[in-house]
């Protein structure tokens, strides 16, 4: 192998001037949700378990009905989560509550992807193909997917689903937000258009946080005094109040910082301008060609 | 000492190699039956548990293993330790093919198998596994470069194809000779890129799983998973070129190569002892001793990570009787390897539980014979490689 100077001193010269063109210190992380976003407030002690949603869901976004849409019985026996013909459902809990007669009160609780403000999917996505929206809607351009499925990996909600049995042209499967139909103005999600109890509520997230509030301070005693999305994850477009507590109604405690938060802060300030890389190329360069210079005398030509 | 690699003078089809046809015939069938009743068909992925043995043995671990290439290419090239040359082109291989094999596996693993080269289109700076990917990919083509001159060196010359496909010669032989001219110049630039390369991705591989802490386990989820997977691939380079010199050199009868083995696990005390402390220290700091008498099967997973994968080998390798004998390195190294093995596995498939809905998972026989049949196919191909190329010092030739 010949290792020249003048050509190590060529490669050199254009690291060092790529290095020297750093801006001092990585930037700090920040937030990258929309400013004025909507949102969704769920309010589980209105839930009634119709599953009415689930129907609206798979009619608007075209997947198949829902398993037993009639039924609210039995269905309800085992606890479903969202998958890739399902985008939305409801869930029955008994949580230890009682009626006047000592019979056990469900509470009902609808799942779906919460949207986060900063989605740890949409960080994990090597490709781009999970964005944030202005609206808030966490979108999938399947164009884009390879089908790495490091978003699922990622999310902390367990919500995308993936088309398992497709063996060339699998998708990932979750709540779109309705993107297409809140884009435009009074425009709904599926599912908020049908409650019929108004479990559901949607609006710009500013506001619908304000109505989650309102409804805690005016019915003191009636809910858990907290407002479940608020900030779990550094927030999401989905909002929660209930009157049981959230871990059994399987919305998981979570940390309050942004997921990608920590794997973006590495990321960056290692690689951003590809600086360390450069400056490892440059010693490691510097360490071959002293150790290879030390023994050029005795006419050293080593191999690959 | 004058290196001399060159290509083996043995019989192909012994009994060890059919053995390795089964499980490519076995892993063949479950690729046909992935490709035709999807992924699903084949293994017990589920949505709770999107990433199984696929990702954990043959991306994750396949990466680890394949260290050897970088870490002796620094030692030997880098640092000028040319004492060493001898077991470069057989861990230059072993990369080369190694990360043959993670892309592979991957091509398998991905839904859409046909999109792989969509990211280097569409970039997301952000994400983690898009600088693995790219780096992957750039270090993949770089072990081609690094592996051409040996080609070259066989068959430079005497480019002979037959029949039709005799047109062809003077064209191979320019490009084998324009190619190795030019390698022979830039070399060093490839060696380096290897290196530097190598740093990126083996650590980021460790960062993939920072964005999902309540899913991995704290014995593993820690902000230093980067650097114990950067310090975990240094470790493992040196007893993965001692593993499979001795295998291959007591299964095709070669000279032991001791005297050069012996002194890199030498240099391995040193690189495992970093890890070591890096990974009690973490659990010291990060005060998740808790864990370990809890009886859980992760937390006895890691136990036999640290006892078995890291402290024993490391004391082992403490006494020089250990370092002297053939038998003794070779089960050090085992055992360190095994620990990456496990450690890789801990972190991707044993140390990860989705807390909502993961109903446990134990890979299915698609998958394991999947994976086995990949490891069968690589073997094979190193087999057929060591053969015809001159990858291996030449037997009873060397003067100590």
């Amino acid at each position: 192998m010949q290792f020249s100077r003048r050509n190590f001193f060529k490669f050199m010269g254009v690291a060092g001037a790529s290095v020297a063109a750093l801006p001092s210190s990585a930037r700090a992380w920040k937030s990258k949700a929309p400013p004025d976003s909507y949102g969704c407030l769920v309010d589980l002690t209105r839930c009634v378990g119709c599953r009415k949603c689930e129907e609206a869901c798979s009619e608007v976004n075209k997947l198949p009905a829902p398993e037993r849409a009639d039924c609210q019985c039995t269905i309800f026996d085992r606890k479903r989560r969202p998958d890739d013909k399902a985008y939305t459902v409801v869930n029955r809990y008994f949580t230890g509550k009682l009626d006047q007669f000592d019979n056990p009160l469900p509470t009902y609780a609808k799942v779906q992807c919460m949207h986060c403000q900063d989605p740890s999917c949409v960080s994990a996505c090597l490709a781009g193909a999970l964005t944030k929206d202005e609206t808030g809607a966490v979108k999938y351009d399947v164009s884009r997917c390879i089908g790495c499925r490091y978003c699922m990996v990622a999310c902390p909600f367990e919500i995308p689903a993936y088309e398992y049995h497709n063996p060339i042209t699998p998708k990932v499967m979750k709540c779109t937000f309705c993107y297409d139909r809140i884009s435009e103005q009074g425009g709904l999600p599926g599912c908020a258009t049908i409650c019929p109890t108004e479990a559901l509520t949607f609006g710009k997230r500013k506001t619908i946080l304000k109505v989650a509030q309102k409804r805690l301070k005016e019915n003191p005693g009636k809910y858990i005094d907290y407002v479940y999305g608020e900030k779990e994850v550094g927030g999401t477009s989905w909002l929660y109040i209930s009157s049981v507590p959230f871990e059994k109604v399987n919305l998981p405690a979570l940390p309050n910082k942004p997921l990608p938060k920590l794997s973006e802060t590495i990321q960056h300030s290692l690689f951003s301008y590809l600086w360390s890389p450069l400056a490892l190329f440059g010693v490691l360069g510097a360490v071959m060609y002293k150790s290879n210079k030390v023994q050029e005398e005795p006419q050293n030509k080593g191999g690959a | 000492m004058e290196h001399k690699a060159s290509p083996l003078n043995k019989k192909f089809w012994t009994p060890g190699v059919l053995v390795m046809l089964v499980f490519m015939i076995a892993g063949a069938i479950a690729i046909i039956a992935r490709f035709t009743g999807g992924i699903g068909y084949v293994t017990n992925l589920s949505n709770a548990r999107p990433w199984g043995l696929w990702v954990g043995v043959d991306v994750a671990t396949g990466v680890a293993l394949a260290a050897g290439g970088f870490t002796t290419a620094a030692l030997a090239h880098i640092f000028g330790r040319h004492y060493y040359e001898p077991v470069t082109r057989p861990a230059l291989l072993t990369a080369a093919l190694g990360y043959t094999f993670v892309v592979i596996g991957l091509l398998i693993d991905i839904g859409r198998s046909w999109a792989i080269w969509k990211p280097m289109f569409y970039w997301n700076t952000n994400s983690v596994l898009f600088e693995v990917a790219v780096c992957v990919a750039i270090y993949l083509n770089v072990l081609y470069f690094e592996f051409l001159p040996i080609v070259a060196e066989q068959f430079k010359g005497r480019v002979n194809l037959p029949g039709i496909m005799a047109v062809f010669n003077p064209l191979i032989e320019m490009i084998l000779k324009i190619g190795d001219a030019i390698l022979d110049k830039t070399m060093w630039i490839f060696i380096i890129l290897g290196v530097v390369l190598s740093c990126m991705h083996q650590s980021s591989l460790g960062s993939l799983m920072l964005v999902a802490p309540t899913k991995l386990h704290p014995l593993w989820y820690t902000p230093i998973l980067p650097l114990l997977f950067l310090t975990s691939a240094f470790a493992v380079g040196y007893p993965m070129v001692v593993f499979e010199t001795t295998i291959i050199t007591s299964s095709l009868k070669l000279d032991s190569e001791m005297n050069i083995l012996a002194p890199l696990t030498r240099i391995t005390i040193f690189l495992l002892g970093i890890y070591m402390f890096l990974k009690f220290g973490d659990m010291f700091v990060r005060g998740t001793y808790i864990y370990l008498l809890d009886g859980t099967y992760q937390t006895n997973s890691f136990i036999i990570e640290m006892l078995l994968g890291i402290m024993v080998p490391w004391i082992m390798l403490l006494f020089e009787k250990v370092r002297n004998s053939r038998k003794g390195v070779f089960t050090a190294a085992s055992l360190i390897i095994g620990g990456v093995v496990i450690n890789r596995i801990n972190v991707f498939i044993v140390g990860y539980k989705s807390p909502l809905s993961d109903n446990g998972y134990f890979p299915a026989p698609g998958e394991i014979f999947v994976t086995l049949g990949l490891i069968a196919t690589l073997m094979f191909i190193y087999r057929i490689i060591v053969t015809y190329l001159p990858v291996l010092q030449a037997p009873k030739e060397v003067s100590p």
